[in-house]
């Protein structure tokens, strides 16, 4: 069997951050009450006119030019014409023989995956079934959609997960889409054949309906098996849309393409060609973050390992709170060190860099303890307080005076009569233990390593 | 037969009231005519009411039933439409509502603006005021006869393909297509997208440009609404002698020696005011009509789809969605609409779309090319409004062909996207017949001009019927 060899290509339906739908006023907003953000013009009322919001085509630029697009300056929207309950013009405005970006291309894994297009399109409703009745809820019709196609260049289910991901976190990293796939803010809808002969390819299936990467490639996994037991029976795959069930990983098909629709595209009358500036997509182009993976490289000239700059890389809102923390506190392992662990185990909160990086420095310093710091944040994450006050109120200042804490020494080894005496004869790993007890005494509050040097010397006294 | 400025200062002279008018216009609706499908009193008193210092201050308009008034029931004389009251006013009627303007009534027109004869209508067939036998035209038709028949002093129409000019024609009316993108379509119930353009059904050219000001200009409501600024419509006092109009050949083939003559003597009127005429060709006018039906047909079949009886309008019940939609449409429209939307569909799937909605496209872009061509020769065009006067009811029902036939004198100015303006011409027996100038983009302003300046020299109001008075 493994002669076969799948040839999968992906298109991805991403919901453009907007304040508002792609053609009339209306907020774009997840879970409010059904029907209430709608008007005359989503629901397609006689009479009414779209109106084009230039927000979404900025973002629509945007992300072609973040996946190494052509932009084209005049793009043509198209109407494709549909019944269905959930589209209530009847038709979908989209764009069809003219998208506003073609010929683009992302690395995903070292390997060159092409963008054939990156289009415009409205959203449809959202229809809800129940047993005696369907209920359509218009919150989401004309919501702003990019749909983004790839040439057939991944070969494998585990390529087109690592080829979804890059996308996401690339869509999310330049604030184009929030991308979050249990919202529906990112569809994928792979294409998959499988082949023997080389050059040649198969007949195709698409797959719908896939709301986990998990699921993207379990069912192509399932769908490449399916094919094959057809090919090896002696018969022809069919063109056909599949779907997929997570319960029984199996993939079956749901449509022929011989009972497929024809949409019957034609240019919208309703809107002008959209005519785009070089300016402005120059403007648009300089407002591009740097990619995660350039971003991951960097990180690690920085002396950061490849498994923390990933990780902080990955995250538009750590590798921007690193960025700007690194530049109070130049200190990128150091700093590193807090995103990785206290920022992240608090759920990566809202704080900011000035406060973040003077909660650092006061550790670096020695003015408080690394576990104060700790707390400094936590505390800061939770009440927003500036971290010297909060050290003050909290007393989390650092003792690092030698005369105290050699105080406080004496009277840790006066406490522990046998442990002393081992100490004295030459016992060196329970420094460790006094260490221990010392700052269980202070609350954390003395300087480990000054009460490590008062405790050594007095073992080198005996 | 007075004008609106005459109004305008009969009211301020305190000689007549608005109300006084509105009572009068009321009273003049003729129920055999049925040219009202929703009578709007008492949207129309309340709009008196208001303290509107307007330029339409307390005229009677009547709306053609495609347009939308917010609270009141938009039909577009269609089954489709039942129950449905839009919960906004198109851009034109604010405007109108903003100068001061009164909404008399909704009217009656082709189902969804198709037709040629206001008979294809749910609402029942509208008459000619001058004989009722006789067609009114369409499909405008409801908004011509409202006018003609002294109910409305002015009314919208809308013009697909001649829709306000060639009911403007057979009741003896001055009716204004405004270049495509003079006038927000926002709030019209779209036909033909690329061709629709709200028009105006006047008594005569100073109305119409009084209106024109009133609802012309950029609306970002309609992203095909132009941003050229508007001009003075309401003074049509000025006609450079050094225009010249051509006379285009095609447009005088096969057509009634009535109208024939009628037109003439118009041009030979114009040229005693030393403006000169030039013989032109247009020769892409004989597909003007076929061109026309492909796509307006195609853009309906998209516009129509929207009434599938989910969200308003006619619902019969069916075993699936699918079979609820083919229920409600079927039961919702009329069979002139049903088969625009099967040839439109047709025509634009996948295969005969070469063939037919992007070849027309394309002999579209070649009319236009040629009235441009045209255009750089001559600053307007005279034609006659249509090939014959009004017809009788019942004699093209059947026949869709036949009933397109005056579509060809008026629909290149829709292809084009052209303002183009029909004005009486003469009478042939008892019915008038009109004359059309075809203007320059955006020269709406030239082409009421010229329609002044035949209306000071020849005043028609003599053959225009008694009950157009008040």
């Amino acid at each position: 069997m493994s002669e076969y060899r799948p040839t999968i290509g992906v298109e991805v339906h991403a919901q453009l951050k907007t304040e508002t739908k792609l053609f009339c006023g209306c907020p774009v907003a997840f879970g409010e009450e059904a029907n209430t953000n709608v008007c005359a013009i989503c629901l397609g009322l006689p009479g009414v006119l779209p109106s084009l919001n230039k927000k979404a085509v900025e973002l629509a630029i945007k992300a072609g030019l973040a996946l190494n697009c052509e932009i084209h300056t005049k793009s043509i929207f198209a109407r494709k014409n549909y019944f269905y309950p959930d589209l209530p013009k009847g038709y979908q405005i989209t764009q069809y023989r003219f998208p506003i970006a073609t010929d683009g291309k992302i690395l995903v894994e070292g390997k060159e995956i092409r963008i054939k297009r990156v289009h415009l399109e409205e959203e449809s409703a959202k229809s809800i079934h129940e047993t005696d009745k369907s209920l359509i809820d218009y919150n989401r019709s004309g919501v702003p959609l990019i749909e983004i196609v790839t040439e057939p260049d991944i070969d494998s289910p585990d390529m087109a997960v690592a080829y979804l991901k890059t996308l996401q976190k690339i869509l999310q990293f330049e604030s184009i889409s929030d991308a979050v796939m249990a919202r529906a803010e990112f569809r994928c809808e792979p294409n998959i054949s499988v082949s023997k002969e080389e050059g040649k390819l198969g007949t195709r299936t698409e797959v719908k309906n896939l709301n986990s990467f998990k699921a993207v490639k379990n069912s192509l996994s399932s769908e490449i098996k399916r094919q094959i037991g057809i090919l090896e029976a002696g018969e022809v795959v069919e063109q056909a849309t599949i779907h997929y069930s997570e319960e029984t990983g199996k993939t079956w098909v749901a449509r022929s393409k011989e009972k497929s629709s024809d949409y019957r595209y034609f240019p919208e009358p309703d809107l002008p060609p959209l005519n785009v500036d070089k300016k402005w997509i120059e403007e648009i182009k300089a407002t591009l973050g740097e990619l995660p993976g350039r971003k991951k490289e960097k990180y690690i000239s920085l002396g950061l390992s490849k498994e923390d700059a990933k990780i902080i890389s990955s995250s538009s809102a750590a590798s921007s709170l690193f960025e700007e923390i690194l530049k109070l506190v130049n200190e990128p392992l150091e700093v590193s060190k807090w995103i990785l662990r206290d920022y992240r185990s608090l759920g990566g909160p809202d704080i900011s860099a000035a406060s973040f990086a003077e909660m650092i420095e006061m550790v670096l310093s020695g003015e408080i303890s690394r576990n104060a710091g700790a707390e400094v944040l936590a505390e800061m994450t939770r009440t927003k307080k500036a971290p010297k006050q909060i050290v003050k109120e909290k007393n989390l200042a650092q003792i690092s005076d030698s005369n105290a804490l050699e105080k406080i020494v004496r009277e840790v080894l006066d406490e522990n009569p046998d442990e002393s005496t081992r100490l004295k004869k030459g016992e060196k790993k329970l420094i460790g233990f006094f260490v221990g007890q010392v700052m269980k005494k202070t609350k954390g509050k003395a300087d480990p390593k000054e009460v490590s040097r008062i405790i050594s010397e007095y073992e080198k006294k005996y | 037969m007075k004008t609106i400025p005459e109004y305008q200062e009969l009211f301020k002279k305190g000689e007549i009231t608005p109300t006084g008018l509105l009572t009068n216009c009321l009273k003049k609706i003729n129920p055999s005519l049925n040219a009202y499908i929703t009578v709007t009193e008492e949207l129309a008193r309340k709009g008196l009411k208001k303290d509107s210092k307007g330029k339409l201050r307390g005229i009677p308009i009547a709306v053609k039933d495609n347009i939308n008034i917010k609270g009141v029931p938009t039909t577009c004389a269609s089954n489709v439409l039942k129950g449905f009251i839009p919960p906004f006013s198109a851009t034109v009627i604010e405007r109108i509502e903003k100068n001061g303007g009164i909404f008399i009534g909704k009217t009656n027109l082709d189902e969804f603006g198709m037709g040629s004869s206001t008979e294809r209508s749910y609402y029942g067939p509208t008459k000619n005021p001058f004989d009722e036998t006789k067609v009114p035209g369409g499909s405008s038709g409801g908004s011509a006869a409202a006018v003609s028949s002294g109910s409305a002093v002015i009314s919208l129409g809308s013009d697909t393909g001649g829709s306000v000019r060639q009911p403007a024609s057979y009741c003896g009316l001055v009716g204004l297509k405004p270049t495509y993108g003079r006038v927000s379509r926002y709030g019209l119930v779209a036909f033909g997208s690329s061709l629709d353009q709200i028009g105006i059904i006047g008594r005569n050219s100073v109305d119409v440009g009084i209106m024109l000001e009133v609802i012309a200009g950029y609306d970002p409501k309609d992203s095909t609404s132009s941003k050229k600024e508007i001009d003075d419509y309401s003074d049509l006092n000025e006609v450079s002698k050094n225009i010249k109009i051509g006379i285009p050949e095609e447009y005088f083939k096969h057509i009634d020696p009535g109208v024939h003559s009628s037109v003439m003597e118009i041009k030979r009127r114009i040229e005693k005011e030393g403006i000169s005429f030039k013989s032109v060709s247009l020769p892409t006018t004989g597909y003007i009509i076929p061109t026309y039906q492909v796509i307006s047909y195609a853009e309906a079949s998209s516009n129509l789809a929207r009434y599938d009886g989910v969200r308003y309008g006619l619902r019969k019940n069916g075993e699936s969605f699918h079979d609820t939609i083919r229920k409600s449409r079927d039961a919702g429209f009329l069979p002139e609409v049903k088969r625009r939307i099967l040839v439109g569909t047709f025509v634009l799937s996948s295969e005969a779309i070469a063939e037919y909605y992007e070849r027309a496209d394309l002999i579209r872009r070649l009319i236009t090319q040629e009235f441009n061509e045209v255009f750089r020769e001559v600053d307007y065009l005279l034609t006659p409004a249509t090939p014959t006067p009004a017809f009788p009811i019942g004699e093209r029902t059947d026949d869709p062909i036949r009933m397109h036939v005056p579509d060809r004198m008026t629909a290149g100015a829709n292809l084009a996207g052209l303002p183009a303006v029909v004005a009486p011409a003469g009478m042939i027996g008892n019915l008038p017949i009109g004359y059309q100038i075809i203007g320059k983009p955006f020269d709406e302003k030239g082409i009421l001009s010229i329609v002044r300046l035949v209306e000071k020299m020849a005043p028609f109001e003599g053959f225009l019927k008694e009950v157009r008075d008040e």
